[in-house]
């Protein structure tokens, strides 16, 4: 590890390299592979958060102004909630699963077991600094592996909080916290890991795939993109309105992988849907939602300035309908609604990840379809919409990586779903037992003994053990008799 | 009749090629059942009709006995096609997904769907079946398909790009030909998912052009494949079992050929008399007369492998075989007793008929030295003793494993065949090649009614002690938190 002028040690590729080869070596010594050990760590973690709930939501508070609900429920009660669920399932999941057998191998037994990978690196993101960092950490650990967990530098507060407790609470020699910025993750990416999990943005997923290209090491990469909400015209309005609310400014002032990041909808739905919009965020927010503190605040300046850039282009700039106050003192953007912004928009092309909701409008529902497929893959598409038919044709036409009909964000929460994007949204998956599967290597075994050693296997090969092995793959007993008396 | 200039396949062909293939997805074609099963039927109708042709390629490129070729390659293919035939109609069904408390009143499923347009790079020891298995692969979950055969079995390659014109849908389905510079240019492109079989060397190649789309890979690859040898064996069935593993697969040149033997001291002269004799009962007193067994598949690898055998580590420690004809591109089996472990043969995946066996002290020693080198593709051990089975399957990490046979796992449909680490990411075969190709969408359907004001602003601690309640499941708890909230 080398040392600064100031005598502060670095995290530099030497000290990353000492890094993973003690977890390897930890890992090796099985320690974490024993069921007691996954156990005794999830169960820390539950009393992590129990006990630190306070200082979790303050850190929060601190990183993002994160409203207490949203800390309390998006966060901690989510990590809590995988545990619980880990523990709960935990002997079910690391059983063999067996596997059936055919003639072709007969007799044999065969079964599929789940190994942990080895050393894994886990990479997380500013925006749910706590969910981020520890559900992926309870997926590594249920499945049995050793850890290293990299927070978020933009959620300071959070990833020193993360660093502080997680050695306290859990197994400091499998389970590891390195703090830092571009730097250190470069150093810990230099090395040998056998998963990678990252949460971010495109380009450095990018980044971390050719990174991980020269050990052969597979990725999770849980990416983002634009989410679209595409809303008919037949349905119960002030409920869509509320949801497509809190998915969007209820989910970390939009500043969420999954938020609602623009709107379709027709033409003549459009007012209704401004007006119903403008009704429930004041009924959310108050007259003045820059003081509200229902509402996470923008991460940091440099978030702001993209996101005001995005607003004061010329081309949309007139186009706000709604909300627009801005206070940079305090990194705050009111709920900003925009009206027919122009498809070639900034705020149109990338990924707004901020409070600011533009409506495009269509002449039919269907055609938002085409505008959605223009785009890459997002990682969440939503509908509301009581059309049978058009669920049906939007589940068919849209890909993305999940989708919700007449809601938004709540996929998040159903564990027996697998949460991950396609495309430009990312690679693999997670929740529930998807979490255990992503950190597990499936290792196929088949089991025989010595008995039923058939020698139409084995050469000289004949023609009579050709016609013989032909019959027997077929599967079709009167053509293996036949063979078979042929060949006798 | 004046020559055609052949068109050079480069960057821009490639990339045309992928807008075809796109929009050919893009019209829905390739989703349908109807299209899927006629590819299908199309590929099994190939594979009957054209059988003679494929044989005859297969003993051009690489003098693969015909038995091996109906086996192997002819027969794998033929099951993967009934196997999907028989289950596309289940696998391309929603799953069902279980709702909890949380999301309540809602419903969920998993919808499989196709990636789009894929690459499949193929490989030359079994170029019939590694290359149209993935293909059935990427049909079965609706694809559009672009097949690279590999230009080192030219026979095989050529008669592939002749039968995929002839009986598959080209707008859907297409085999490029060619060498480095055509993979490169195909490299290239955006693809949905690449196929990749081959070696690590090249793996890292394809994973790092694949990063730069975030496209995700399955990488069939290699390594040292090692076979335990305990001595409470029935020691004929064990060598004959060997032989199937090493001389039969294509001599060798298999990813799941056993690599090396390990052996305790006392049972090694055992166990090679008994090779021996197996070698002698398959192949003859000559086998390189034996028609039973493939020859060495280029110049290229003649060379490889003689200085393998002739470096002076080892050259002096063959007991078996060490016979070689260079015009013929035969070398016979051979094997190698006690190499040292730093010799190139125990540094490098052999990939042909040079079987080292390693002694030990005792047999259990033999897992430490299997993990000291990078994950295998399959590892095998023969015993009758069920704990050291079970401390074998516990603690080496690999692909697949088989318990006393060899290479016989690849035909188990119901088990993942894929690698772990150096040998590999992802896995295919049965339904896993189906979702080696598949996207699946998280769907989470929710009605208008049941719109609980709790999960909306403004924020108040009752509304988050309820929200937390039902989080937690507890239906005490949610009705505590109720008449908690109530009284309000």
């Amino acid at each position: 590890m080398a040392t600064t002028e100031e005598g502060k040690t670095v995290f530099d590729v030497e000290a990353a390299n000492v890094l993973s080869k003690e977890l390897r070596d930890v890992f090796a010594s099985g320690k974490t592979r024993s069921y007691e050990w996954r156990i005794s760590q999830l169960k820390s973690i539950v009393k992590m958060c129990d006990e630190h709930e306070e200082d979790i939501a303050d850190a929060l508070r601190q990183d993002l102004s994160k409203p207490q609900l949203e800390s309390i429920v998006y966060e901690l009660t989510m990590v809590k909630n995988s545990c619980t669920l880990a523990i709960k399932e935990l002997k079910h999941w690391m059983m063999p699963e067996k596997a059936k057998t055919s003639l072709t191998t007969f007799p044999s037994s065969a079964e599929i077991m789940s190994e942990p990978l080895g050393a894994v690196l886990i990479i997380s993101a500013w925006n749910y600094p706590f969910l981020l960092s520890l559900d992926p950490l309870v997926a590594a650990i249920a499945a049995g592996n050793a850890m290293v967990l990299k927070p978020s530098e933009l959620a300071p507060a959070s990833s020193s909080l993360l660093a502080k407790l997680l050695p306290k609470y859990l197994d400091c020699c499998s389970i590891k916290v390195v703090e830092g910025a571009v730097s250190e993750t470069c150093a810990l990416l230099e090395q040998k890991w056998d998963k990678i999990f990252y949460t971010g943005n495109g380009r450095v997923g990018r980044i971390v795939m050719a990174a991980a290209a020269k050990y052969l090491t597979p990725v999770v990469l849980e990416l983002g993109g634009k989410s679209p909400v595409v809303v008919d015209s037949d349905i119960d309005i002030q409920v869509a309105t509320r949801r497509i609310i809190v998915g969007k400014w209820g989910c970390n002032n939009g500043q969420a992988c999954i938020s609602p990041d623009y709107i379709i909808t027709t033409k003549d739905c459009a007012e209704k849907l401004v007006d119903s919009l403008k009704k429930e965020l004041e009924a959310f927010y108050g007259k003045n939602p820059l003081e509200s503190k229902d509402l996470s605040r923008i991460v940091n300046s440099d978030h702001y300035a993209r996101l005001t850039n995005l607003l004061d282009e010329d081309k949309v700039s007139g186009k706000i309908v709604y909300g627009g106050e801005r206070n940079e003192a305090n990194l705050r953007i009111a709920p900003t609604i925009l009206l027919g912004v122009p498809q070639n928009s900034l705020i149109m092309k990338e990924e707004i990840f901020g409070p600011l909701l533009p409506i495009l409008t269509v002449s039919k529902i269907e055609d938002s379809f085409d505008i959605i497929n223009s785009g890459t893959k997002p990682l969440a598409a939503y509908l509301f919409t009581n059309n049978k038919k058009l669920k049906q044709q939007f589940l068919m036409s849209v890909s993305a990586g999940g989708v919700v009909i007449n809601d938004t964000a709540l996929h998040l929460t159903v564990h027996s779903l697998p949460f991950g994007g396609v495309g430009e949204s990312g690679m693999g998956s997670y929740h529930g037992k998807f979490s255990f599967d992503a950190f597990t290597h499936k290792k196929a075994v088949v089991y025989r003994s010595f008995v039923g050693d058939a020698s139409v296997r084995y050469p000289p090969y004949t023609r009579g053990k050709l016609r013989l092995m032909r019959a027997l793959i077929t599967g079709n007993v009167w053509t293996i008799l036949r063979a078979l008396l042929g060949w006798s | 009749m004046m020559e055609e200039k052949k068109k050079t396949f480069d960057a821009s062909e490639a990339a045309l090629l992928v807008k075809e293939l796109n929009e050919s997805f893009r019209t829905g074609k390739t989703k349908s059942y109807e299209w899927r099963v006629s590819q299908l039927k199309s590929i099994e109708k190939m594979v009957v009709e054209r059988e003679k042709d494929i044989c005859e390629a297969l003993y051009k490129d690489l003098s693969k006995p015909e038995f091996e070729a109906f086996v192997s390659e002819i027969a794998m293919v033929k099951s993967s096609c009934k196997e999907a035939l028989k289950e596309l109609k289940h696998w391309m069904k929603p799953e069902k997904a279980k709702t909890s408390m949380e999301t309540y009143p809602s419903s969920a499923e998993i919808v499989s769907e196709p990636l789009g347009a894929v690459l499949v790079i193929s490989t030359w020891n079994y170029p019939f079946s590694l290359s149209v298995k993935p293909v059935i692969g990427a049909i079965t979950a609706g694809n559009a398909t672009v097949l690279k055969p590999s230009e080192i079995a030219p026979a095989t390659s050529s008669l592939l790009s002749k039968l995929f014109e002839e009986y598959l849908d080209r707008s859907a389905v297409r085999v490029v030909e060619g060498d480095v510079p055509e993979t490169t240019a195909l490299l290239e492109q955006k693809w949905d998912k690449i196929f990749y079989t081959g070696s690590p060397r090249v793996g890292r190649i394809i994973m790092t052009a694949a990063a730069k789309h975030l496209t995700p890979v399955v990488l069939e690859l290699g390594g040292k494949c090692p076979a335990v040898i305990d001595s409470d064996v029935d020691l004929q069935v064990t060598a004959r079992r060997i032989i199937a593993g090493k001389w039969q697969a294509n001599n060798g040149q298999a990813c799941i050929s056993v690599d090396y033997i390990i052996t305790t001291k006392d049972f090694a002269p055992k166990l090679i008399d008994a090779l021996r004799k197996g070698i002698e009962e398959c192949f003859g007193t000559d086998p390189m007369e034996s028609k039973d067994i493939s020859r060495i598949v280029s110049s290229n690898h003649f060379s490889r492998l003689q200085s393998l055998m002739d470096e002076y580590k080892v050259y002096n420690k063959i007991v078996v075989g060490g016979q070689r004809n260079q015009k013929e591109l035969k070398i016979a089996p051979t094997i190698f007793l006690d190499v040292p472990g730093d010799s190139q043969l125990m540094q490098e995946e052999i990939f042909g008929p040079l079987l080292p066996i390693i002694t030990v002290e005792n047999v259990k020693d033999s897992i430490d030295l299997i993990n000291s080198k990078p994950k295998p593709l399959a590892a095998y051990l023969f015993t009758n003793n069920d704990k050291l089975k079970n401390y074998f399957v516990q603690s080496v990490s690999s692909g697949g494993m088989a318990i006393n046979d060899t290479v016989l796992h690849v035909t188990v449909s119901s088990l993942p065949f894929g690698g772990v680490g150096e040998s590999g990411m992802g896995s295919y075969h049965g339904k896993f090649s189906f979702d080696a190709f598949s996207h699946k969408k998280a769907v989470l359907y929710r009605s208008f009614s049941g719109d609980s004001s709790v999960r909306y602003p403004p924020y108040t601690p009752e509304k988050q002690k309820l929200i937390k309640a039902v989080m937690n499941g507890g239906i005490f708890n949610i009705i505590l938190a109720l008449m908690g909230w109530s009284r309000d």
